[in-house]
């Protein structure tokens, strides 16, 4: 392999993995760190603590329906969310290009406090790095953050049985679109905003059914294809969704279809994917289907015994294929 | 999409399949030559559903494969060189960005520090020109008969804004020569064609009527959708039955007999056929499509008097094979071992719409039903 980073090691998809294994993984070997979780679970002082980090560098910092301020909340919220965990406090780590507007900066402030007080958590300390024009493009943001997670709350592949029914919460690909849209060459006007949303709204209802969800994760880079790789092979179950039940908005699908894009690897900011036993399926569905944020949920398919690690798809003509990780998609600074 | 649903339902389908499964199961190889068609195949699971002794093939219809092994490398030569500008910018398309040339890819050159951009259109490319006045913008062009109407018209665009450092090097390439060849070649068993729909809007029927009438061979212009794709296997079965090949349209939406007229003229008067190198196929008499001397100040291969070295291609890929569709990819020793979309090691790996890559996406591990 050649020595220099490329573009697609930062895909989320299986160049990102590759990079980990590569370059991270020889040398970081905590064992919370080596389950490669979206949030690592640590007990500090008998209390069980989600702890996570995200970076953001999106282009452009603003799009349709949220900024780099309000992502920067939502991703890490979303990270510790999905493990199971109430999340608490956040850091916030601005790097910014010299000669960046004074004006955009404190309108992402405002929307970084906005977003903060709709999921609920505090930003509680801050760090600011200038650097000259050119060493960053406008302005890439860190967060930190972590949360308690309840005794009895144990959400992972390793719980994903043979039988499980999986749910989404909401329409595939609006985040990646309304990014897309509003990218310098490829601009299209389209009703479609981001689904960029604190999920830990939602799964506050969903875990009054903790014991019956197996794992939770969002399709955020790498997209619904990805994230089902990654549970089947962590898990060892195989997985069949349906294509006739997965919910993309019409103006998404005809915009993936000019472009060449596949609905299934769009990122998402707002939506998760729970893996529930079948027994409780829907009372899950139904709790979620109360809060706005899962109004569009579904059972998009189940686990399977066979074919272990593989991620299947009925297709709507009632074929059917095979659902691979996301490889190269040119789609880099989505999040 | 209201209009495409109507293509992607299951009740239609499933009556023209039945009528594929009354008819007699002698085993039958159908060609599609359009990358299109093979990624909706086996996006839509198409093969799990048509009977055994159908066997749909894939063809040499992705650009990006075809592209020979020599024309990477000298792109990728100019990507590290700027021959001899100061300024160079390659614009291409994202797939040609990752083709493997002989010992590194576009993609791995701008890693280095080369300025390769990816673009959607040839027009992206020429507006990147007009922004740039101090630097060279190249366009590795590559493409069909769809593709080069578009080029041509960047090319008058360029000329009529009076834009210099914009130039093309031109992959073009033409399929009915390629279909040909392949049924002149006695290791090829074709039994009738999946017409490319979109390059057909362009070219029309005509082509197709020749080799109807040389190889009595059946070509059925289809659509791209999983109806349309089952309905035009269903008439190049009929045709076989009756024992009388014929051209036919099924994607008369969007396809004329006749063809696009104005995208014809265009080509005509930017570009010369030439003879072209393919990939698994070496040179192909008229293949080729090369910017005529009047715009010879927009071919980067004359502007900077380059030459494409005489590379053979990669000699444990089986590319050539399978862009005949003599062997389909998981018969390649190299498929899903050392050959992968992370590390290709032939170009059909790489393209979004390459025959070994979209097998591996869909259908590496799809069981059969």
């Amino acid at each position: 392999m050649d020595d220099y980073i490329l573009l697609a090691n930062g895909n989320g998809g299986k160049f990102t993995s590759r990079l980990i294994q590569s370059c991270f993984l020889p040398y970081l070997k905590d064992p919370a760190l080596l389950r490669l979780n979206d949030q690592a679970i640590v007990d500090v002082e008998g209390c069980r603590v989600a702890f996570t980090t995200d970076s953001f560098v999106v282009h452009p910092l603003f799009f349709p329906g949220g900024d780099i301020g309000k992502l920067a909340v939502c991703g890490t919220v979303n990270d510790l969310a999905v493990g199971g965990a109430t999340p608490l406090y956040l850091s916030a780590g601005f790097i910014i290009e010299e000669g960046f507007s004074q004006q955009e900066l404190r309108k992402i402030s405002a929307s970084l406090s906005a977003a903060a007080a709709d999921a609920g958590v505090r930003i509680v300390t801050a760090d600011t790095k200038v650097v000259e024009k050119g060493a960053c493009d406008k302005l890439f943001i860190n967060t930190s953050g972590i949360g308690v997670i309840s005794r009895g709350v144990d959400l992972g592949p390793h719980r994903v049985r043979p039988g499980d029914a999986i749910i989404l919460s909401g329409y595939l690909g609006d985040h990646g679109i309304a990014i897309l849209s509003s990218r310098k060459g490829i601009e299209f006007d389209t009703s479609i905003i981001s689904d960029c949303a604190p999920l830990n709204l939602l799964v506050n209802d969903m875990l009054h059914h903790a014991h019956a969800i197996t794992a939770m994760r969002d399709p955020t880079r790498g997209g619904l294809g990805t994230l089902l790789n990654e549970i089947a092979r962590q898990s060892g179950t195989g997985i069949t969704i349906h294509e006739e039940r997965l919910p993309v908005r019409e103006e998404v699908q005809g915009i993936c279809e000019i472009l060449g894009l596949d609905p299934l690897y769009l990122p998402n900011e707002g939506r998760l994917v729970a893996f529930v036993e079948p027994t409780h399926a829907d009372s899950v569905l139904a709790a979620m289907k109360n809060n706005p944020l899962g109004r569009d949920a579904g059972i998009i398919g189940e686990t399977t015994e066979k074919p272990a690690g593989t991620v299947i798809m009925k297709t709507r003509v009632g074929g059917s294929r095979m659902i691979d990780m996301l490889v190269a998609e040119d789609l880099p600074r989505i999040c | 999409m209201k209009y495409l649903d109507a293509f992607r339902a299951k009740e239609p389908l499933h009556t023209i399949l039945s009528r594929i499964t009354a008819l007699p199961s002698n085993p039958l190889s159908i060609m599609e030559v359009c990358g299109t068609h093979t990624v909706s195949i086996a996006r839509f699971g198409l093969r799990s559903l048509l009977p055994s002794h159908i066997r749909l093939i894939s063809g040499p219809g992705c650009p990006v494969c075809v592209t020979a092994q020599g024309d990477i490398d000298l792109v990728i030569m100019l990507a590290r060189e700027g021959g001899g500008h100061k300024k160079c910018i390659i614009a291409t398309f994202g797939d040609m960005m990752r083709v493997p040339g002989s010992d590194s890819s576009l993609m791995q050159e701008k890693a280095r520090g080369a300025d390769v951009r990816m673009v959607y259109s040839p027009a992206d490319a020429l507006a990147m020109a007009a922004e740039n006045p101090d630097a060279e913008v190249v366009f590795f062009a590559v493409g069909f008969e769809t593709t080069s109407p578009t080029i041509a018209a960047t090319i008058l665009r360029a000329r009529q804004a009076n834009i210099g450092n914009f130039s093309i090097i031109s992959n073009h390439k033409l399929i009915p020569p390629a279909m040909h060849v392949l049924l002149e070649d006695t290791t090829t068993a074709i039994d009738g064609f999946l017409c490319p729909g979109h390059v057909s809007a362009i070219i029309g029927i005509k082509p197709y009527q020749t080799i109807v009438e040389r190889y009595r061979k059946g070509c059925v212009v289809s659509g791209f959708e999983p109806l349309d794709i089952v309905i035009s296997t269903y008439r190049l079965m009929l045709q076989i039955q009756e024992g009388v090949p014929r051209a036919e349209i099924e994607y008369s939406r969007v396809v004329q007999a006749e063809g696009n007229a104005k995208a014809l003229e265009l080509l005509s008067r930017v570009f010369d056929v030439t003879d072209a190198r393919w990939r698994g196929f070496g040179v192909i008499p008229r293949s080729g499509l090369t910017l005529k001397d009047a715009y010879a100040r927009y071919d980067a291969v004359k502007k900077f008097d380059l030459t494409a070295p005489e590379v053979p291609d990669p000699r444990a890929c089986q590319c050539g094979q399978v862009l005949k569709g003599i062997i389909a990819p998981p018969e390649c020793p190299l498929f899903a071992n050392t050959c992968t979309p992370e590390e290709p090691a032939g170009a059909c790996m790489v393209s979004s719409e390459g025959t070994c890559a979209t097998y591996y996406k869909y259908e590496q591990r799809t069981p059969s039903n």
